[in-house]
Formats: C-alpha cells, sequence, structure tokens
C-alpha cells in the first residue's frame, strides 16, 4: 500500500508555531556551539598542558587507530553500468520465454535472468503442449556454464576461425557436388518447422544431401505403427487427465516414454475429486516411476508383457491368442480389460513394448474404446528418428558412399551400439563436421568441431505438438565463439539472413497468421490453426468396419514374435539423466534416482530371485553405505562389468540397466564419468535384450540418499487409504489425528491443551503453508533440481554423498513396504511376537512392494525443535511461518540438526565452494555465474537448509507493497511448488481466505508429517488415495 | 592394665608406623626427587599422543568437521561421546573432596588430592571438545554472553548447550579453587623442604605465603568447608545440565525424565572407576602404599557397587519403558530390543557386559579387596561408560524418527586421532602433576595418623621399652625399660 507518510524526527515537529523547528531547518545545531569560549581565550589555552604520560597516550592511540584503519576488508570489484541495457535494472530479475529442444527433452521454459545471466528454469505456464520442465530441464541452465564447453570452432583439434571453416566446408561440398557420394545431415529431431524449411534450402543448394534424423533413444516402432494407423509420423498425444482406466503394459510414461510429459495430466485424474478417481494398472519388468504409483502392479518380464498385451486384446476386443501367463497374472489381465471395457472412451492402454505390432496393438485397443484420452488432432512430434535411416547411414558411411558428414545434436559415437562400425565410416568421409557444445565422444574424432551455442543463447523454434509451436530466443549474449547449426546452415547456402530473421520470415508466412510474432516471442508458444493443413486420416467411428478394423493380426503378430529366454534386459532411461547429454550436468549426477535413491551410477537392477542364484549381492558395510557385486553382463558377444542393484519388483527372469551413463569424452569431468554405458547393449534399437549374467569379482561402491527403504510399520510418515474407505469411511478412520493424554484425556495434538508451548499468533500478516497432494506427486523430482537452483545448494560428489552428506534442501523420500502393502506391514508390527526380531518390517517385500514417495524439506514447525537448541540462536521463528537459519550467527554445533525429527537440516561439512576438492560448478568463475545472487552461497560449518523461498515471497510482498495492490492468491511461490507441474505443490499464505492453500488445510486429506511430536510444521502432506477398486 | 577396649572394626587408614617426618618425605619424594626412566617413558608415550591429536585438532580445523565420519543423521559422535565421558570421569574428584568431606569420610584424604586433578584434567579434555565439534570454534565465544555491537545478538537461554557453557565452566573454576585451596600447605611443606633456590622460590609462589599459623589453619579449614558447600551442588548439576543436552530433546531415546539422576549416577561411576585406574597404578610407581591401602580401594569399590546398581537399574527401567511405552518410535533407542539385535548390537552388548555384569563381581568381598581385579573391573567400566555415551548419542540417532535418515557412523583416524589425543593430554597433565605436585594432602592425612597410640601398642606387644617415648611414668610405668636402641629403630 503506498502512501504519502510523512515522517517526523521529534515530538517538537507536531508543534506548528516552533521556534526550534525553525531555527533547525536553517542551522545544524539550535544555538551556536560556544567554540570561541574555550578556543578563542588564548592565555588560559597556553595553560594547558599535556603530561608526557598523556602524550604517549595520545601517540599510542593514535597508532593503534591508525593501524587498525589501515587494515583493508577484502575488495570485491564491482562495476557499476557505464550505459545502462534497457529493462536491466540490478537486483530485478528478468524473464524470457524460450523453449528447450535439445532432441531429447521438449519443453516451454520461462528463464530468469539476473542482471544479464540466466540463472533459473521455470516452467511457462502458459505452455499447452506436454512436457512440463522435468529435472533435466530445470537443470539444463547449467550447462550453459559448463567449464568445459568448447569455446572457438576447431579444425583438428586446432583453434579456427569460422571463416577458415566456412571456407572449408563450402569449398568440400562443392566438391562433392558430383562425386557421387552424398552429403549427410546426421540431426536431432528438431521438430522446428524454420529447420525444416532451412535444410530443404540446404539440401537444393547442394543436390546429393540427405537428411537423417536420430534419435539415441529410438520411439522407432511407436512412429511406425502410428504412421501405418494415422498416416503421420508422429507419436499419440495422451491426456491422462481424461483417464478412468489406465493400463500400461511396460511404458514408464511418467518417465520419458515417447518424449514424456505425460506427468501432469495424469497426476490431474489421481486426486479423487467426487469420489473418483482413475486407476491405473501396470505390468512391467524394471521397476519404474509409473510402477511405483500404479494402483496395481504386476512384474512381468518383457515377453511375457506382449503375452499380456495380446491377452488383453483379445479381453477387449475379442479373438483369442495363445501363450501362458504366469499365475494370477491372467486374471489380472482380464479384470484389467473389463475395467477398460467398463471405462469405454475414458480407458486407455499405453505400451512401452519396442515393437511395432505391440504399438499397434494398443492403439487399436484404444481405438476400439473410442479412447478420447488419445488426442489424435495433435499428436507429438518431438520424436522423428527412423531406425532404418541411421542402420543405412551407418552401412552407407562404411563403403564410403558418404562424403560428407555434418552432425547436430547427436553423438553417434557413444549412443550407438555399432559405434565402432560408424566410427569406421567417420574415417571414410572427407568431411566430417560435428555442431557440439563440447567435445563429447563424437566431435573429437571429427575434422571440424563447429562450437554450438547452448540453447539460452540461439534462436529458434519447434513444434512439439501439432499445431503448438514455441519459439527459443537467447537470453544473454553468446558466452564463446560459437554458432548454431542453422546459422551455419544459412551461411552455406549463400543465404544473408541471420536465423532470427529467418524464423521470423518462416513465422510470417506460414505459422502465425497475421498474429503477432513479437506476442508470440513473449509468451515463448503460439497455438496454431490445427487439422488446416493436415488431413486426418483416421476415420471416425460409425465409418469404421469393426470386423476388418480390429483383425487381431498385431496382437497374433506379437505373440508369434514373442521368444522366450531365461534372462532379459530391459535398457531404460533414469528421469534425472535422459539420454545422457548432460552427463556432465553436476546437479544431476547428484540428483538421486526416484526408484533407488542412487546417485552418481548406473546399475543393473536385479531381482532378488535372480540374484540368489547368480550369487549376487547386496550389502551395507560399517558407516551403512551401500556395496554391490559386480556382474559381468553380456548381450550379443558384448560384455559389461556392471554393478549390481538388487531392485524390489524387478520382475524375474528380467534385468534392468539404464542408458546414458559412460561417458567417457574429453568434454566431460573425470567425476562425472560415472557408470557404463549401456548403449553397447542397444542393438537394432530394441530396449529388450537377450541377456546373460554372471558374478565378476569386485564390489561396486554406492552413493544412496536414503538406507532404510521401509517405514519399519510407523503410520504417521506417509498416510494412505484406498478409495473405497476414503469415499465411505470418516476422515478418523483413515487420517486419525494422534492423541496425547491431558487430564487423564486423551485429547487431538491440534487442541491448544495438548501445547505446552505459547502458540505465536499467526493471523496477522502473512502467513505461508505448503501443501503436499501425495496423490498428485509422481516422484519425478523436478523440484529437487529447481530447489538446487533456486538456494545456490551445493554439490558434493559422490564419496560424499556415500557418507551420507549430500546438501538437498529438498528430498523425495521412497518407501517399499515390508509385506504386500504399507497397511499389512503396520500390521505385521502390531502382531510382532516378542522376540520376533525388526527385521520383519525393517526390509523390504523383494516380490512385489508397494512403493510410496514423499517430497520432505523443512517443515516449518511452528514449535521448532531445531530453534530452542541453539545455544547462539542462529535458528529463529519468523513471522510468516518461517523456521529461518542465520547463517551468519551459525558457529556450527549441529544440535539442530540431531534435535530435528525430520532430518532435514544440512551441515556445510566442508567448503564446497571455490574449492578444488569439490571441482563443480562452484570451483570456476563461469559455474558460478548461474548462482542466484538473492541467496547467499554458505561457507563451511554453517547449518542450513530449506528457507521457504524466503527471497521469493519477499520479493512478491516488496513488489506489491510497491504497486499498492493486494496480493493474488497463486502469486505467491516457492522454487519447488513453482516447478510442480502435477499440481502436488501448493504454496500460498493461509491468511488469505480465498487462497487455494487454505481449501488444501482444511481438506480431509490433510495431515502433518510426524504430527505426534507436536512441532505444529507449516507444511502439510495429503493422505494418498490408491484405487484398488477392482471391477 | 592388661587392655583397654579397642575397637576391632576400623581397620587404619595409613599403615607402615608412619610419623610425621616420613609422611613430609614420602609425599615430598616424588617432587623433589629426580624422574626414573619408567616415567619418561610414559609422559613420551601420553606426549606423542597428545601431539598426535593435536595435529589431528588442527587439520580439523582447517579443513572442516567433514574429516569426521558424521552424516546427515548423526551429527555428532564421538565428539559429544568424549565429551560426557571426560565430563563423568570428572565427577569423582568433587565428590570425593566435597561430599565425603562434608560426611567426615576420612578415607578421602589419602585419595582427594590425585582425584582432584584427575577432575580438572579430565574436566580440561572434556572442554575441548564443545569448541572442536563446532563447525566455526573460532566463533566459539558467540555462545558467551558477552554485550557485542553485532545488533541484538545475545544467547539462546533456552539452549542445553548454553547451559552446558555456564555449568562446566563453574564446575572447573570451583573445583580449580578448591583443589588449591587444599593445595596450600602441602605447597608450603614442599617449599619448606625443597633446596632449589628456584624451586624454592616456585613453590614459596604457589603456597600463597602459607605461613602455617592457628589462624592459616583456622581460615583454611573454613574455606575448606565453604567450598564443600558450593561444590556439593556442582556434583549433581553438572552431569544433570549434561544430561538435559538429551532429555530436553525430542530424539527418541533422548528424551527421558530419568536421565539427570541417572547420568549423575553414571558419571560417578565412571568417576570412581578412572580414580581406582590411575591409583592402583600410582600408588604403586610412587611407593604410596602404606597411604592408598586395600581399606581405600575397597571404599570405593563400595561406591561403585552402588552407582552401578543405580545405572544399572536405569538401564533396566529404559529398556521396560520404552516397550511399555507401545510407540514404534522407542523400537530402537539405545535400550531396547531393535538395538540389541540391530547393526550396534556389538555396542549393546558391550555397554551391557561392561557396566552391569562386570561391575557384579564386586558384591564379593574377596574380590573387591583383590588389586589386580579391580584395576581390571576399573577398566572394563571405563570402557563401558564410553559405550553407554556412544550408545546413547549414535545409536539413538542412527534410527530416529525419520527412516529415510536411518544412518550408520564409522569414525575416520582423525576422530580416533582426537581421542587418543585428549587420553594422552590428559596423561601428559596427570604424570606433570605426580612430579611435581604433594599428591596427597598430606597436611590433612597427617590429622589422621595414630601416631601415639598405634606406636605404643606395638612397642609393648612387642615386650619393648618405652623409655624416651615421652611416655609418663605414672601411667605407663611398667614399660619404660632402658633398651633405647629397639626404640630408636622404631624410630627412624
Amino acid at each position: 500500500m503506498s502512501s504519502n507518510k510523512k515522517y517526523w524526527k521529534s515530538v517538537e515537529e507536531l508543534n506548528k508555531n516552533s521556534s526550534i523547528v525553525e531555527a533547525l531547518k536553517q542551522n545544524e545545531f539550535v544555538e551556536e556551539i560556544p567554540t570561541d569560549e574555550f578556543l578563542g581565550n588564548k592565555d588560559t589555552l597556553g595553560d594547558s598542558s599535556t603530561t608526557r604520560r598523556d602524550f604517549l597516550k595520545y601517540v599510542g592511540f593514535s597508532t593503534a587507530a591508525a593501524t587498525l584503519a589501515a587494515c583493508e576488508g577484502p575488495v570485491i570489484k564491482s562495476i557499476p553500468y557505464v550505459i545502462q541495457p534497457e529493462e536491466i535494472i540490478p537486483g530485478v530479475a528478468n524473464y524470457y520465454a524460450t523453449t528447450i529442444a535439445d532432441g531429447y527433452d521438449f519443453a516451454s521454459v520461462l528463464v530468469k535472468t539476473r542482471e544479464g545471466r540466466p540463472i533459473k528454469i521455470q516452467r511457462n505456464t502458459l505452455a499447452t503442449a506436454n512436457g512440463g520442465a522435468n529435472a533435466r530441464v530445470n537443470a539444463s541452465v547449467l550447462g550453459l556454464y559448463d567449464s568445459l564447453r568448447v569455446q572457438n570452432p576447431r579444425k583438428e583439434g586446432a583453434v579456427v576461425s569460422w571463416d577458415e571453416l566456412d571456407a572449408d566446408v563450402i569449398q568440400k561440398l562443392n566438391g562433392l557436388k558430383d562425386s557421387g557420394k552424398d552429403v549427410v545431415l546426421l540431426t536431432q529431431t528438431f521438430a522446428s518447422p524454420s529447420t525444416s524449411r532451412l535444410i530443404s534450402e540446404f539440401k537444393a543448394r547442394f543436390g546429393n544431401v540427405r537428411h537423417v534424423v536420430y534419435d539415441a533413444i529410438s520411439e522407432s516402432t511407436a512412429l511406425d505403427a502410428y504412421q501405418a494407423k494415422y498416416g503421420e509420423r508422429a507419436l499419440g498425444n495422451y491426456d491422462f487427465s481424461k483417464a478412468e482406466t489406465i493400463v500400461s503394459i511396460g511404458a514408464d510414461f511418467l518417465g520419458d516414454w515417447q518424449g514424456g510429459g505425460f506427468d501432469s495430466g495424469y497426476s490431474k485424474s489421481r486426486v479423487p475429486q467426487q469420489g473418483k478417481m482413475s486407476r491405473h494398472i501396470q505390468f512391467e519388468s524394471n521397476m519404474s516411476l509409473t510402477g511405483a504409483n500404479a494402483d496395481k502392479r504386476v512384474p512381468l518380464t518383457s515377453s511375457e508383457q506382449k503375452i499380456a498385451l495380446a491377452k488383453l486384446y483379445s479381453y477387449v476386443v475379442g479373438g483369442s491368442v495363445s501363450g501362458s501367463l504366469p499365475e494370477g497374472v491372467e486374471e489380472t489381465v482380464k479384470k484389467a480389460a473389463a475395467q477398460l471395457k467398463k471405462s469405454g472412451s475414458a480407458g486407455v492402454v499405453v505400451t512401452g513394448i519396442n515393437d511395432v505390432n505391440a504399438q499397434t496393438v494398443a492403439l487399436e485397443i484404444n481405438d476400439y474404446l473410442n479412447s478420447n484420452v488419445l488426442d489424435k488432432e495433435t499428436p507429438i512430434k518431438s520424436r522423428q528418428g527412423s531406425d532404418k535411416e541411421v542402420m543405412t547411414l551407418v552401412a552407407d558411411m562404411k563403403a564410403g558412399k558418404v562424403g560428407a558428414i555434418i552432425m547436430s545434436g547427436v553423438n553417434p559415437l557413444y549412443t550407438l551400439p555399432n559405434a565402432s562400425d560408424f566410427y569406421e565410416g567417420l574415417k571414410n568421409t572427407e568431411l566430417s563436421v560435428a555442431f557440439s557444445l563440447k567435445e563429447d565422444e563424437t566431435s573429437s574424432e571429427t575434422q571440424y568441431i563447429a562450437a554450438a551455442p547452448h540453447y539460452l543463447e540461439s534462436w529458434g523454434d519447434a513444434e512439439i505438438k501439432k499445431g503448438h509451436y514455441s519459439l527459443v530466443q537467447p537470453t544473454i549474449r553468446p558466452l564463446f565463439n560459437t554458432r548454431q547449426f542453422q546459422e551455419a546452415l544459412l551461411k552455406w547456402t549463400g543465404n544473408d539472413m541471420s536465423y532470427h530473421d529467418y524464423i521470423k520470415d518462416t513465422w510470417g508466412t506460414s505459422i502465425l497468421n497475421g498474429s503477432s510474432f513479437n506476442q508470440a516471442l513473449h509468451d515463448g508458444i503460439f497455438i496454431g490453426t490445427i487439422g488446416t493443413e493436415i488431413e486426418v486420416k483416421a476415420p471416425t467411428l460409425d465409418e469404421k468396419k469393426v470386423e476388418n478394423m480390429w483383425t487381431g493380426d498385431a496382437a497374433k503378430a506379437l505373440v508369434a514374435s514373442t521368444k522366450t529366454s531365461a534372462l532379459e534386459l530391459t535398457l531404460y532411461t533414469k528421469i534425472g539423466m535422459g539420454d545422457g547429454q548432460q552427463a556432465n550436468n553436476p546437479w544431476l549426477q547428484e540428483f538421486p534416482d526416484p526408484i533407488t535413491r542412487t546417485s552418481w551410477d548406473n546399475y543393473l537392477t536385479v531381482s532378488k530371485f535372480d540374484a540368489d542364484a547368480l550369487n549376487l549381492v547386496n550389502k551395507h558395510v560399517s558407516n551403512g553405505a551401500l556395496n554391490g557385486s559386480y556382474a559381468n553382463v553380456t548381450v550379443n558377444g558384448t560384455t559389461l562389468k556392471v554393478p549390481v542393484i538388487i531392485q524390489p519388483g524387478q520382475a524375474k527372469g528380467s534385468v534392468g540397466l539404464s542408458l546414458g551413463y559412460g561417458r567417457t569424452a574429453a568434454g566431460i569431468k573425470d567425476e562425472m564419468k560415472t557408470g557404463v554405458n549401456a548403449y553397447k547393449f542397444y542393438q537394432n534399437f530394441s530396449n529388450i535384450q537377450e541377456v546373460t549374467v554372471e558374478l565378476a569379482p569386485g564390489e561396486h561402491e554406492f552413493a544412496c540418499v536414503q538406507l532404510q527403504n521401509t517405514m519399519a510399520g510407523r503410520d504417521d510418515i506417509i498416510k494412505e487409504t484406498t478409495l473405497k474407505i476414503f469415499n465411505s469411511e470418516d476422515s478418523e478412520h483413515w487420517n486419525k489425528v494422534p492423541e496425547v493424554s491431558y487430564d487423564h484425556n486423551e485429547i487431538s495434538v491440534r487442541e491448544k491443551n495438548a501445547d505446552i508451548w505459547l502458540a505465536f499468533d499467526t493471523t496477522i500478516g502473512h502467513h505461508f503453508n505448503l501443501s503436499i497432494d501425495l496423490n498428485a506427486c509422481t516422484g519425478c523430482g523436478a523440484c529437487v533440481i529447481a530447489c538446487h537452483a533456486e538456494n545456490n545448494v551445493p554439490v558434493v560428489g559422490k564419496n560424499e554423498v556415500r557418507k551420507f552428506r549430500d546438501m538437498h534442501w529438498l528430498r523425495i523420500d521412497r518407501y517399499y513396504s515390508s509385506n504386500d502393502t504399507f497397511k499389512q506391514e503396520q500390521e505385521d508390527l502390531e502382531n510382532l511376537g516378542a522376540f520376533e526380531p525388526y527385521s520383519k518390517v525393517e526390509i523390504q517385500s523383494y516380490e512385489n512392494p508397494e512403493v510410496a514417495f514423499q517430497p520432505v524439506m523443512c517443515q516449518h514447525c511452528e514449535h521448532a525443535p531445531c530453534e530452542t537448541v541453539c545455544p547462539v540462536g542462529a535458528p529463529v521463528h519468523g513471522k510468516q511461518g518461517q523456521s529461518q537459519m542465520i547463517y551468519n550467527r551459525c558457529v556450527g554445533t549441529r544440535y539442530c540438526a540431531n534435535n530435528c525429527p525430520y532430518k532435514v537440516r544440512r551441515f556445510n561439512w566442508f567448503l564446497y565452494s571455490e574449492n578444488d576438492e569439490f571441482d563443480y560448478h562452484m570451483n570456476d568463475d563461469l559455474g558460478r555465474m548461474v548462482l542466484n545472487p538473492d541467496v547467499v552461497v554458505r561457507s563451511r560449518g554453517v547449518m542450513e537448509k530449506c528457507s521457504m523461498c524466503i527471497q521469493m515471497t519477499q520479493k512478491t510482498i516488496l513488489d506489491a507493497k510497491r504497486d499498492g495492490r493486494e496480493i493474488k492468491d497463486g502469486e505467491f511461490q516457492t522454487a519447488c511448488s513453482e516447478a510442480c507441474h502435477n499440481g502436488a505443490m501448493v504454496f500460498g499464505d493461509v491468511n488469505d481466505k480465498t487462497a487455494e492453500i487454505v481449501k488444501r488445510v482444511q481438506d480431509d486429506r490433510m495431515y502433518h508429517l510426524l504430527e505426534s511430536v507436536g512441532t505444529k510444521p507449516n507444511v502439510m502432506y495429503q493422505v494418498k488415495v490408491k484405487n484398488t477398486t477392482e471391477s | 592394665m592388661s587392655s583397654h577396649y579397642e575397637a576391632p572394626i576400623r581397620e587404619p587408614l595409613i599403615i607402615g608406623e608412619k610419623s610425621y617426618h616420613d609422611i613430609s618425605v614420602d609425599v615430598g619424594a616424588p617432587v623433589l626427587g629426580k624422574a626414573n626412566k619408567a616415567w619418561w617413558i610414559v609422559f613420551s608415550i601420553a606426549l606423542v599422543a597428545f601431539l598426535w591429536g593435536l595435529g589431528c585438532i588442527i587439520y580439523t580445523i582447517s579443513t572442516g568437521i567433514g574429516v569426521w565420519g558424521l552424516n546427515k543423521t548423526i551429527e555428532w559422535a564421538w565428539d559429544i561421546t568424549n565429551f560426557v565421558w571426560w565430563v563423568g570421569i570428572g565427577h569423582a574428584g568433587t565428590l570425593i573432596s566435597a561430599v565425603l568431606l562434608l560426611f567426615r569420610q576420612k578415607w578421602r584424604m589419602a585419595v582427594n588430592r590425585s582425584a582432584e586433578a584427575m577432575t580438572i584434567f579430565a574436566v580440561i579434555q572434556a572442554g575441548l571438545f564443545p569448541i572442536i565439534h563446532m563447525g566455526r570454534p573460532w566463533l566459539a565465544y558467540w555462545v558467551l554472553p558477552i554485550p557485542n555491537q553485532f545488533g541484538s545478538l545475545w544467547v539462546n537461554f533456552n539452549s542445553p548447550l548454553l547451559w552446558d557453557v555456564f555449568a562446566i565452566s563453574t564446575y572447573l573454576s570451583v573445583s580449580l579453587v578448591f583443589w588449591w585451596t587444599g593445595l596450600l600447605p602441602d605447597f608450603a611443606m614442599i617449599r619448606d623442604r625443597s633446596v632449589k633456590p628456584f624451586q624454592k622460590k616456585i613453590y614459596t609462589l604457589l603456597s600463597f605465603g602459607w605461613s602455617g599459623r592457628a589462624k592459616d589453619w583456622q581460615r583454611f579449614e573454613e574455606v575448606s568447608l565453604v567450598l564443600a558447600g558450593l561444590a556439593t551442588p556442582l556434583v549433581l548439576s553438572v552431569h544433570t545440565i549434561v544430561s538435559f543436552d538429551f532429555a530436553t530433546s525430542v530424539v527418541p531415546g533422548w528424551h527421558s525424565t530419568i536421565f539427570p539422576p541417572y547420568f549423575v549416577a553414571g558419571a560417578i561411576f565412571s568417576g570412581f572407576a578412572m580414580v581406582q585406574t590411575l591409583l592402583i597404578v600410582m600408588r604403586k610407581v610412587s611407593n604410596l602404599e602404606d597411604y592408598i591401602t586395600v581399606l581405600h580401594i575397597e571404599y570405593m569399590n563400595k561406591v561403585i557397587i552402588l552407582t552401578g546398581g543405580i545405572v544399572s537399574i536405569a538401564y533396566i527401567t529404559e529398556y521396560f519403558i520404552g516397550w511399555y511405552s507401545g510407540s514404534s518410535y522407542e523400537n530402537y533407542t539405545y535400550l531396547s530390543y531393535g538395538a540389541a539385535t540391530g547393526p550396534y548390537w556389538w555396542s549393546f552388548w558391550a555397554l551391557i557386559t561392561c557396566n552391569f555384569i562386570v561391575p557384579m563381581s564386586l558384591w564379593v568381598k574377596r574380590l573387591r579387596r583383590n588389586i589386580m581385579w579391580t584395576f581390571f573391573v576399573a577398566l572394563v567400566i571405563n570402557i563401558g561408560m564410553w559405550f553407554e555415551r556412544f550408545n546413547i548419542i549414535v545409536v539413538d540417532l542412527s534410527k530416529g524418527r525419520a527412516p529415510s535418515g536411518w544412518a550408520m557412523f564409522q569414525p575416520t583416524f582423525v576422530d580416533i586421532g582426537i581421542f587418543i589425543g585428549t587420553i594422552g593430554f590428559f596423561f601428559v597433565l596427570f604424570l606433570l602433576y605426580a612430579r611435581t605436585f604433594p599428591v596427597i594432602a598430606q597436611a590433612e592425612v597427617k590429622t589422621i595418623l595414630k601416631s601415639s597410640g598405634q606406636k605404643y601398642k606395638r612397642l609393648r606387644e612387642s615386650g619393648m621399652s618405652l623409655t624416651g617415648t615421652a611416655v609418663d611414668e605414672r601411667t605407663s610405668g611398667k614399660y619404660v625399660s632402658d633398651t633405647d636402641a629397639n626404640q630408636t629403630k622404631n624410630n627412624k
């Protein structure tokens, strides 16, 4: 609220006729200082004397004072703008909408820049295309400040100028024109209208140009199936928010399945509303993020999944298929089919089986159900690669048919299973250029490394899903002497236009349809008219001839193609690493896998059953850290030595291994060269491989952030109930508030009398609460990285994580049940015999445990145990609901962390910035540019923890105050709530009665973590409801 | 006058037919004489250990607490274990000198000096840990309520760690004053006996001008009594407050109302065990067997039985109440079934064996009068009490309320180095003390020397003459004979 307050210095001022006030306006003092009186009389002045002792005192004091004054504090130079750039106000962030389209992650994002430096990626709330900003997208800003980036174009390792490179390339390309050899552009999927246009112009200019699109993680089979069915090379766009029944067979659709980004829709359908929520049945071999969230999860090997899918088809559509499934699974498939049929168009089937038939079967079932979850109007364009073309290319290169290869956004020497063939082929070319951010496995073998800019320094556009366009704009002037691929193509085709103008031109002619380019650039996105240019080939339902449409051919072919093997390997990608192009990103390396809670590694996930048979072991050493056996894993003659993790819920007869690790290139820091390269097993671009595994000597040291996997039968950590109970019973039956004894009566801990402390008055001003809906949270971890970026959380490295010293302010706990469900685990503890060991509830069930995720950060207790115990009062209670931590005051006794029931306090064991022992981004000037200037970098010996992003809430308050307006609900955000695209985290001011958070506080599902302790947290959770109703 | 009634119960506290002069000589000998080889060897070992520990401390302070084995769950381990252990050890001295003074237990006189020295040296070791365990020890002065210009910053009087600061510093200063007061007449004795001018000068300074006048003695007695009165509550308060570090927290296993009395008992238990350990060696090395007798050892063993019994009952109570609460958070406290069968089973059973089972043997009179056995039991108790604190801190923290944070602790060489360093420092101080201080409160001991009756009895019984021993011939006429040679021999 702005006001014209008049400030006064003394009461006297209020008296209008005061002469003193008048006098003070003119003079510094009311009366004249009588200097003459004591200095004027020269005679007396001469009489005053200074004794020798006094003189020495004066000299001593002056010398000491002068010496002390001469001591200088460290000088930190800050240079003011001579001419202040437009729009940049020091201390105020600017936001730019842009798009990440690195070939693996496609998302519209908002980039926060401070003083011209991009420091944080946020999701663009205007975005309509799938793909919120996941953990990798959030982390991608750090790639901009990677100290190992290629800073100049290079020829055979030596720095050259762009002119030289241009001249060489154009000369070579012209020379190849009539040689009969191809010029190949091997690129990532750009999904970019302008790039497509540009490449066709390039083709026209040089004639013999072939453009091969290569996705490191292939979705070729799904693209083929979709193309065959709907006539368009694209991927199905599923809006799970419309789903009632979701059956997934091997599809990790909360992960990176078919381009990913389906989780926000999924979360919407998972929150019980009016007594309804979706039911999710998952058949899978590895324990995936998706399986962990399912209502029912059936561990099944990949070949069995094929049969299950075919059977599902037969139960839903009709017909019969052969093949047998393990006991009980057949029944589950039947029930799933029944449920799908019941849901009708609100049912959906998805599959991750890398097989055209399987993908077709899934599409056919959805078609039969007339599923409205699959949006046929706007298929996804973010994968366009073709396995066949890549294979042909490698063969052609080897045969010497390729004269020049220009690569952008790909790293085939790392990602190809037959990298050696590609290497041979590469040596056969006359010209090889790689546009690359860094010296990776491929670019270090090419003749030219064309130093490419980071996407935050580039122009571009993308059509992530059909008709939904987005723009890429630079958020900083290129840091190095780089040039993007498209800019180079323009140059080489002789076009003088800049790529920016070129995009503008493309958009102006074919996309915008008269709308403003600047508006599109401002929004970052533009929704074009859909369906005008592309005809939808799929017939509408009434036109379909039922008997012809669903012949079941694909299902039969699927079963026929099934071959069983003793052990099947399922390759997968981790939400934290994806295809591995960001392997040099310490945030992502340190990001613990949501399922295994292991960082800095990939590993073979093995079922307990198989591990026992193969003598593979996991064990905890004396400091609690996890060690695992090594296994020699052989696929088709290729053997790798891989560490083993025994994964609860892994299907018997299957093993899993994640792609994206095992980088070896010079552009990767030694610390980040973690894990093994599973792409060597990615033969024929199939994620399912026949494999042999045997014990290898040695023990691998894992770095896990969680060592205890169950809740040991405790009931106020993650509360869970079923939809049936949730709908039919009062909340006290499924969300009981803990009680304490007061005057020999049991009273709820929320009652006033349960409190021995005086409560703070929380009704004045703002009072912040954070709610986390365990139903909507999928455990994706975007919040973890967002918190990392916002709060300058240090990276500590594998050894320190192994010592259980990770610094994450926000962690996502993952619990397995020790019995089939958490409820049974609690009953087990209840009924435990007198001398029965607790291991019964301590050790997770290996068969098929229930899984639950719980994001935990500082709970900001009203009665915080940390605040009372600090001898110097460094943790203090804020007026707005925060439990604050004053780093400057902390002397590091760590008592607060011991007394914290939630274990959310993190201690700076070492100096993590500017320390060569921790050679991550905070150790070099470039990397430190990512630091948020609003948050201090903590020194060693200091405790730190979640601040509820007080710098963000204060900013909101100050902005509103300056503008003289009320703060709207939704303006208050924390980094994590802002990053949560699933709507699980809601942050707000509970004193604003209209706020969403107030509804959450009053919700029946609301509970506090470890409420029985009486800490009265300002963070709350919503009870997890599982839809276990089978029909 | 064949015999008067003699009480047969009390054994003499000083044996070996000492005269006042003998006591002066015996007590002054280690100070005025030269150190033997054994002393130098032990001192060298202790010094090396101390320097090693000092190196580890410097390494910690210059690099960060990360060089210890701590983690995000177990943020205290050996540091606070050692702190509590040393503070506990520092409890016997004041108990012996103050509480036993008020209870007029004369046997304390032979052991109180060394017990108090041990107290002070142990408290010095203890005091190190709260400072070096800080992440930023150079700011340790922030825990003192010093008016400052940092704004409205003040210490947090809610924090038990702050109470520790006051409790420990008060205890150290009162113990030091009490100790020094008792030392004055003894320093004066050394001053009077020393012949080297420098030594004489030093002891003159240390004895604060003690003249031995009646007024000196009167004041001495009064001050001793007043200080004893002041120190007695401290015996109870210090470990009570140390126990508050745990008892006022919300950590399962720490949050326990019986901690204050149980900690005090445990402290006295461990303190006496340490006194036994030191004095059994010292009485041998410094030829003090006549002053620190088996009787003294037995008395101390009785205190150990008592306090050990209290501790054992506390263990049982803790175990029972944890189980009886039915709370799943109590399943893994340091005295629980979960701890006994969990990954720290070995330290659980080490605690039970060392503090519960082995000290039970002292109920047997023969064993508690057996010096070697006592020494062994004392060592075992020292180890057991260390494990008690280790269990309270590490085992309780390792399995807290949030299972996702459950962890284990493994010490690094720095953890071990600092602990060994404090043991080294302790022995450096104690060995220096043994060579420079009157290790027995000779002035007090002289008050309980049965110099007349005992001697006469012996002379009488051996049938020798009492001539020249200042006996009154009117009462003991018939024992006065003229064989004076024997008498002089006895009187040496």
